[in-house]
């Protein structure tokens, strides 16, 4: 194993992908000598050239659609939008274009495409690149939707991405330089499949992205009070991996749902659905389940409000301890 | 209408160029937080558009959007407030450094996404025009976000409705680390107007002066001729594009070719060359200009004034009509 960071660890995905497919191309505005927004394909024109790393104009739409469909004639490209807030410039050609190219051609076309963009706040970086919007995705049959909250997963997931043959939505967070351990030879992680990153008994706290961060801090605090957590990180949103969510709530007979984005209508509505539909899970149940998620309002620029808007340890401590007594 | 004497046109630039090495610097030693875009050397396009047009006429801005915002009038004590996350700021501390709104000074806002606010200043038009005002909207927008196409959209409704916009395209040769000349079709932004049949102009955006006989000429025939126009301005980002730009992309000489092009030194030059002016009288207005800003700063880092949670909450939407 070796310490590598979330940036680096999507970039050695990339790269290593790169090198094994030439059809594997990186297109986005300066991921050349910049290295992308969030320097995240630093190096990758050094190594691959122009013609494996493609850089655009500012034109998020029309980008995405020269992707698609240079995907359709058997490209595989790794595109990035270098703020999530911008997905509703691409959702043209991901949303009614990309998702449904396979099943309008009745399986003739396909779309190997990877659409990469970090997602959520903490930046003060204001209103218009701050929004966890996941949902624009998760609601499109035709893609799939990962969101890796660990550098260890983000570089397995990428790999498996690139290497689909449907487009993938690849969602980060961007603490880029958090520090993980990731294996040294080559690994695979599967798109669907969630993961138990605590083993707990007493209460199961689903969630992804960089929200795993800050539930894992409440789950050390509530250790303390003796409340033994188990944390699901979905890893994927579409496929959702409902039965590792299903089999650790009907274990601990609780479940709290946490993310970024605003609560009303957020995945948590999904994952909360999922569970009240399984009829062992739900009668297995204490309590109702309970979901934390940001505010209902775009998010402020003053970095106090900004930091409030969201889920904080002790939201998440106090949440899970309401699950008892 | 600010004075537009020669002396003025001066101090707002100098104003303007004070405010962003002051910004600067409180980045640099962490006093404020978020990210910020300074227009070091786009100063002559900010004073000469603001003051050729009516103090009544409207401004649409970008994501680097200090230099547009004070130029429009704004005080400074109120950006700096925003730039703090203060509620004394021009949006409480709600919109920070990208999205500077003043209305009573007739600045509508940015917007971050580079390139939408051009479709927003030709919505502004179009309700300008429907109320029988005659009063015109510029749209700034720079060479990158001129590969937007909602900016081409945008100028062919201005064309076929002949709505009040000023098309002000920043040219300052780059978009983040991208090169125009790598980056954009044309050479000049001003060749694409003939595709939406709007008139158009490319004209050096250092030059003050120019600028603002340039502006004058271009919304007198907006409101004359009820026709858009689209007027580049060539100019020079001398910082670099934010925080944390390295500047890997351009060459040191390149940039000291264009440094002989600095807005605000051409203009000393020239002033004092006219006897409007000596080089003491210019470091007075310096030394003036900076201890204002460092009054305000100060004061602000002394004093800090934030809403709350709940208070900004109120924001999200506007009251409803009673039923
Ligand atoms: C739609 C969109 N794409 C990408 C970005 C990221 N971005 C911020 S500024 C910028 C460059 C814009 O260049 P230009 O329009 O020339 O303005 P300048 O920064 O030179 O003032 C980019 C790509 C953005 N904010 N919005």
């Amino acid at each position: 194993m070796k310490m590598m960071s979330y940036r680096e660890a999507i970039r050695e995905a990339m790269m290593e992908e790169m090198a094994r497919d030439e059809n594997v191309v990186l297109i986005g505005e300066d991921v050349g000598c910049y290295g992308g927004c969030f320097t995240v394909s630093s190096g990758l024109i050094d190594r691959f050239g122009t013609r494996q790393v493609i850089e655009t104009p500012v034109s998020e739409e029309g980008l995405v659609g020269v992707a698609v469909g240079a995907a359709i004639m058997g490209m595989r490209p790794v595109v990035e939008v270098m703020y999530g807030d911008f997905s509703t410039l691409a959702s043209d050609p991901l949303l009614n274009h990309a998702a449904k190219t396979h099943f309008m051609s009745a399986g003739a076309q396909s779309v190997p495409l990877v659409y990469r963009t970090p997602m959520g706040s903490g930046t003060g970086a204001a209103a218009q690149h701050t929004q966890s919007l996941e949902t624009l995705f998760t609601n499109t049959p035709g893609l799939h939707v990962v969101f890796p909250s660990t550098p260890c997963d983000a570089k397995g997931l990428m790999k498996c991405a690139i290497r689909s043959n449907n487009p993938v939505v690849f969602l980060e967070h961007k603490n880029y330089g958090q520090m993980g351990l990731v294996p040294d030879d080559e690994y695979l992680i599967e798109i669907g499949k969630a993961d138990i990153k605590r083993i707990g008994e007493d209460v199961t706290i689903i969630t992804y992205g960089r929200m795993l961060d800050t539930v894992t801090q409440a789950a050390r605090v509530l250790e303390d009070d003796e409340v033994s957590v188990e944390i699901v990180d979905l890893r994927s949103l579409r496929p959702l991996d409902t039965r590792t969510i299903l089999d650790s709530v009907i274990k601990t007979k609780r479940a709290l749902i946490v993310h970024e984005a605003p609560l009303f209508g957020g995945f948590s509505g999904e994952i909360a659905a999922t569970i009240a539909s399984d009829s062992k899970a739900f009668s297995s149940l204490m309590k109702p389940v309970v979901r934390l998620g940001g505010r209902e309002m775009p998010i402020p620029f003053n970095k106090h409000l900004e930091a409030a808007m969201i889920p904080q340890v002790e939201d998440i401590v106090k949440a899970a301890t309401s699950l008892f007594g | 209408m600010e004075s537009t004497s020669p002396v003025a046109i001066l101090t707002l630039m100098i104003r303007s160029r004070t405010f962003e090495r002051k910004i600067e610097q409180l980045f640099r030693t962490h006093k404020m937080h978020g990210t910020t875009h300074l227009a070091i050397g786009q100063e002559a396009v900010h004073a000469g558009v603001a003051l050729g047009i009516d103090s009544s006429d409207w401004i649409v801005t970008t994501h680097r959007c200090h230099g547009h915002t004070l130029a429009k009038g704004s005080s400074v004590e109120a950006m700096i407030g925003e730039f703090f996350g203060d509620k004394r700021g021009l949006s409480k501390g709600l919109g920070g450094s990208m999205h500077l709104i003043d209305l009573k000074h007739h600045n509508a806002g940015s917007s971050a996404v580079v390139g939408s606010s051009v479709a927003l200043a030709t919505g502004m038009a179009l309700q300008l025009q429907r109320s029988g005002s005659d009063n015109l909207v510029v749209a700034f927008f720079g060479d990158g976000a001129s590969n937007r196409g909602v900016v081409h959209e945008s100028m062919n409704m201005a064309s076929i409705w002949s709505l009040p916009v000023l098309f002000l395209a920043e040219h300052n040769e780059y978009g983040m680390s991208s090169s125009a000349k790598k980056m954009v079709s044309v050479d000049s932004i001003a060749d694409r107007g003939s595709s939406y049949s709007i008139k158009s102009e490319s004209i050096d955006g250092n030059d003050v002066e120019l600028v603002l006989s340039k502006v004058r000429d271009a919304a007198r025939y907006i409101r004359e001729e009820k026709r858009p126009f689209l007027l580049e301005t060539r100019t020079y980002r001398f910082s670099g594009h934010s925080k944390s730009d390295k500047l890997l992309y351009r060459s040191r000489e390149e940039e000291a070719e264009w440094a002989k092009k600095d807005p605000i030194g051409r203009y000393s030059q020239i002033l004092v060359d006219r006897g409007e002016i000596t080089y003491d009288q210019i470091a007075e207005i310096e030394q003036s200009e900076s201890e204002n800003i460092d009054t305000i700063v100060a004061s602000y880092l002394e004093d800090h004034q934030e809403l709350t949670l709940e208070e900004s909450m109120e924001y999200v939407y506007h009251d409803e009509v009673s039923l």
